[in-house]
């Protein structure tokens, strides 16, 4: 039990320290698109998941500073950024398509083809 | 009908949470003096800046910038950078939703002020993974020296 507390409370600290990407949320007909940016963060040190409707990024600056550099000053002081968002049950998380260039994220998540607008007729009974 | 997609999950307590954690963000710059030519938060790009014996290290935060674009000056002691960023929003053909639009679009302009012993003619600028890292050389006669006893 107390672990458990323990464990979760280190859980939250660390999530406390993370930066926030900002982002731009748009949607059309086929789905969402979000743009995330996420500087300093090379592909391999990129994380993406879907847990259930949870859509997690997360990425870890990768430190490119010389030895023995002191910081005159910094206005980004974490190195780690983090941020979720839930999804609804008609975008198709299995067919997410992302990508990550010069420090910017752009992931594509398509609606289920079944739910794609479609007219539906009338018929006269 | 998309909204949930901005919602953080774990609701309101979250959000919250989220909220304290970007005031602490906030107030931690208090505790040591900044740039004059420091912008509050929110200017993009991001700016850090280190002191090595041999150089002065500058980082921007500045992702999706072509760097062919950039304009990096040196003038009596002020390092400045500037450009463009474009909007990343589609073209609206009457389907388009904008949910969030926090990312930065516009002409930019940021200034550091660069220490005496700088020497403005050794100048290194790299573009890698949107963030711009400019080194500038101190001069030899600034750099330390042992000095040796005879």
């Amino acid at each position: 039990m107390t672990a458990k507390t323990e464990v979760s409370r280190s859980e939250r600290l660390e999530e406390a320290q993370t930066l926030l990407p900002l982002v731009d949320v748009f949607e059309d007909k086929d789905g969402i698109l979000l743009i995330a940016d996420m500087p300093g963060v090379p592909k391999d040190k990129l994380e993406l998941r879907v847990e259930h409707d949870t859509l997690l990024i997360e990425g870890e600056i990768a430190p490119d500073t010389p030895d023995k550099m002191e910081a005159v000053y910094a206005e980004v002081r974490l190195s780690r950024y983090r941020r979720a968002f839930s999804l609804s049950s008609e975008l198709d998380t299995a067919r997410i398509d992302a990508q990550l260039r010069d420090g910017v994220l752009t992931l594509r998540i398509p609606r289920h083809a079944y739910v794609q607008p479609r007219k539906i007729e009338v018929r006269v009974g | 009908m998309y909204e949930s997609l901005l919602n953080f999950p774990g609701g309101l307590l979250a959000e919250f949470e989220r909220l304290q954690r970007e005031l602490q963000q906030e107030f931690a710059n208090l505790g040591r003096p900044g740039s004059i030519r420091a912008l509050a938060s929110g200017a993009f790009p991001t700016l850090n800046v280190g002191s090595t014996p041999a150089a002065l290290e500058v980082y921007a935060f500045a992702p999706g910038l072509d760097p062919a674009k950039l304009d990096i000056q040196i003038d009596h002691g002020l390092l400045s950078i500037s450009g463009e960023r474009e909007s990343a929003q589609p073209p609206d053909n009457g389907t388009l939703s904008v949910y969030a639009n926090e990312r930065f679009a516009g002409r930019f302009k940021r200034t550091v002020n660069l220490s005496k012993d700088a020497d403005p003619d050794k100048v290194e600028a790299t573009y890698r993974n949107g963030v711009l890292h400019i080194k500038v050389a101190r001069q030899e006669s600034a750099q330390p020296k042992r000095i040796s006893i005879q």
